[in-house]
């Protein structure tokens, strides 16, 4: 401060410069939140715009909808099986193999996850031991893939002697996942309110009538949102699934899940890498696929959540 | 249950005897004995910190719930230790309800709150019984007329006090013997906290109240007894003085209490 100013304070202002005062530099704050206004639309308009323009170009590639191209999306695409020529070739095996790997993950991966994040936060002490538990998923979460695709191979394929199968490869993604589910639940579960697990103890409720009746119809949102995250994670995956042995080139349906399979991240990553452009197109097909499946996927859990919601 | 009424006439529901409370080595409450009679209210007073919530959180057993929390000496409840090894205190609390401080209505229907506790103890009712007793509890908290025409709205839906009183409601359905209410009124407006006041009285003829308060007007104008508690130089809770309320506020024994109810220290 100024002499001049500390002068100014002692002395009673005149009215309309105590409200000026009073305002201090409010234009130039308003100005700072403007700014941060702009910032955060040209974020959104950054992100949504280049995934929309990527959008547009494989639709485009894969339908010529836009340049009158050759539609790659017809009914042979989903009912012939690879190919060596782009015309005949389909993603039969790999939708199918993609159907079935994620239903088998989403089925071992989500009651584990869910089971674990529970147990951690409604049981477990706290003691060394469970610390160690939480570091090491935490850990677990930030594991590149191409990892776990090393353990699936060694502990399912050849130890379990499950081989190169879906069940070996839903087992992988489904420990890949596992830290992300267990994380994301384990928020939402504490999330909770304690005084409305108070309100259930003192009413006699046990524990677990407290987890089921209190606990996981509040959470329930929150877990199912991070499922989503994880299953989303897992249906794009590749590396895990071709360090397992996963194959490229299958021509026919498995039996069961005991069999041999391709998903389709691996037909894609193939197709892709083919001299003919055709098979680029084909690939662009691939991934609107996959992309229909994710968000089908997405579209079952928000509804779920939504359902399981509405009984409050 | 392996509680048995032994002494049908004992005049006190609870009874706690040189009970100490611990938070992992801090000990929280010295040595308290405090014998609580039947069918009467009783206001657990005192300074911030001076550990009547953890007293009366321990008569129910809801300090199991703090894994580092541990209770020294005996709390009778009809002549039974519930600290006991063998008792479950999953039965002593369904026996012994509680009322919180912030109102705590679960998400669900008016309704579902007030079932839950029946359907969670198992008690097979038919819709009619259920019904019933809904009807009942509500009427007990005297709430019944204001939520009569729409049971099945979100109890969160409803204003403080009666999310207080149907906290209440929820607590008489398991059909309790004591009540436990720590600070019910401090979110409350001071027409919601006549309301409760009031109702504790009608509560009084069937069940035994145990209140804690930091509402001095509320502890003198609503409670038959009181009991004073402060810390010790150990931050320990300590109990000072215990006697039936008007002897307390018009002619306390200890000099404490006196400064403490004449608004003194606190």
């Amino acid at each position: 401060m100024s002499t001049q100013e500390r002068a100014s304070v002692n002395v009673q202002p005149a009215e309309a410069e105590r409200i000026d005062r009073g305002a201090g530099n409010l234009k130039w704050r308003h100005f700072k939140g403007n700014i941060l206004t702009v910032l955060g639309w040209f974020s959104i308009i950054f992100g949504l715009g280049t995934l929309l323009v990527l959008i547009l170009d494989v639709l485009n590639r894969a339908t010529g909808i836009f340049s009158g191209g050759q539609n790659w999306l017809t009914w042979e695409f989903f009912n012939n099986f690879d190919s060596r020529f782009a015309q005949r070739a389909g993603a039969k095996a790999a939708i199918v193999g993609t159907l079935y790997t994620i239903s088998l993950t989403i089925l071992f991966a989500f009651p584990l996850g869910v089971a674990a994040a529970i147990y951690l936060e409604e049981y477990a002490t706290d003691n060394w031991f469970t610390r160690l538990v939480e570091i090491n998923i935490s850990n677990l979460a930030a594991v590149p893939s191409i990892i776990y695709g090393l353990l699936g191979l060694q502990v399912f394929a050849r130890w379990l002697l499950f081989g190169r199968s879906i069940l070996t490869g839903a087992l992988t993604l489904a420990l890949l996942v596992l830290p992300i589910i267990i994380v994301a639940s384990r928020e939402s579960i504490r999330a909770v309110p304690l005084s409305l697990r108070q309100a259930s103890y003192a009413l006699g409720a046990t524990r677990w009538q407290t987890v089921w009746h209190v606990v996981l119809p509040q959470a329930v949102g929150g877990i199912l949102t991070g499922s989503i995250l994880a299953v989303s994670r897992a249906i794009g995956e590749t590396a895990p699934l071709i360090t397992i042995g996963a194959l490229t080139f299958v021509p026919f349906l498995p039996r069961d899940i005991f069999d041999i399979f391709t998903v389709l991240p691996i037909q894609i990553f193939n197709w892709t890498s083919r001299p003919q452009d055709d098979f680029r197109s084909l690939a662009a097909a691939g991934i609107l696929v996959l992309l229909a499946i994710l968000l089908t996927i997405n579209a079952l859990a928000i509804y779920l959540r939504n359902r399981y919601q509405k009984r409050y | 249950m392996v509680m048995h009424d032994i002494a049908r006439d004992n005049p006190n529901a609870i009874e706690a005897r040189n009970m100490s409370v611990y938070y992992g080595s801090f000990r929280a409450v010295k040595s308290v004995s405090l014998a609580i009679e039947k069918n009467r209210i009783t206001a657990l007073i005192g300074p911030s910190g001076c550990g009547k919530s953890t007293v009366l959180r321990s008569f129910n057993r809801m300090n199991d719930l703090v894994p580092s929390a541990r209770v020294e000496g005996e709390v009778l409840f009809h002549g039974e230790n519930i600290y006991a090894p063998g008792v479950d205190p999953v039965n002593v609390r369904r026996r012994i309800g509680m009322v919180f401080q912030k109102p705590n209505p679960f998400p669900k229907s008016i309704y579902e709150n007030v079932a839950y506790g029946p359907r969670i103890n198992g008690w097979k009712l038919s819709k009619r019984q259920m019904d019933e007793l809904v009807e009942r509890s509500l009427r007990g908290a005297a709430l019944w007329d204001e939520v009569k025409d729409k049971l099945n709205q979100n109890g969160l839906s409803l204003s403080g006090g009666q999310q207080q009183r149907l906290c209440i409601a929820r607590a008489l359905a398991v059909e309790p013997e004591v009540i436990l209410m720590d600070e019910p009124c401090s979110a409350l407006d001071p027409i919601s906290t006549l309301k409760i006041e009031e109702l504790m009285f009608e509560l009084r003829k069937n069940y035994t109240i145990i209140i804690v308060t930091h509402n001095m007007q509320q502890a003198s104008r609503a409670s038959d007894y009181t009991a004073f508690f402060l810390m010790d130089s150990d931050r320990a809770g300590q109990l000072i003085e215990y006697g039936p309320t008007a002897q307390i506020f018009q002619n306390p024994k200890d000099e404490r209490t006196e400064q403490y109810i004449s608004g003194r220290f606190g």
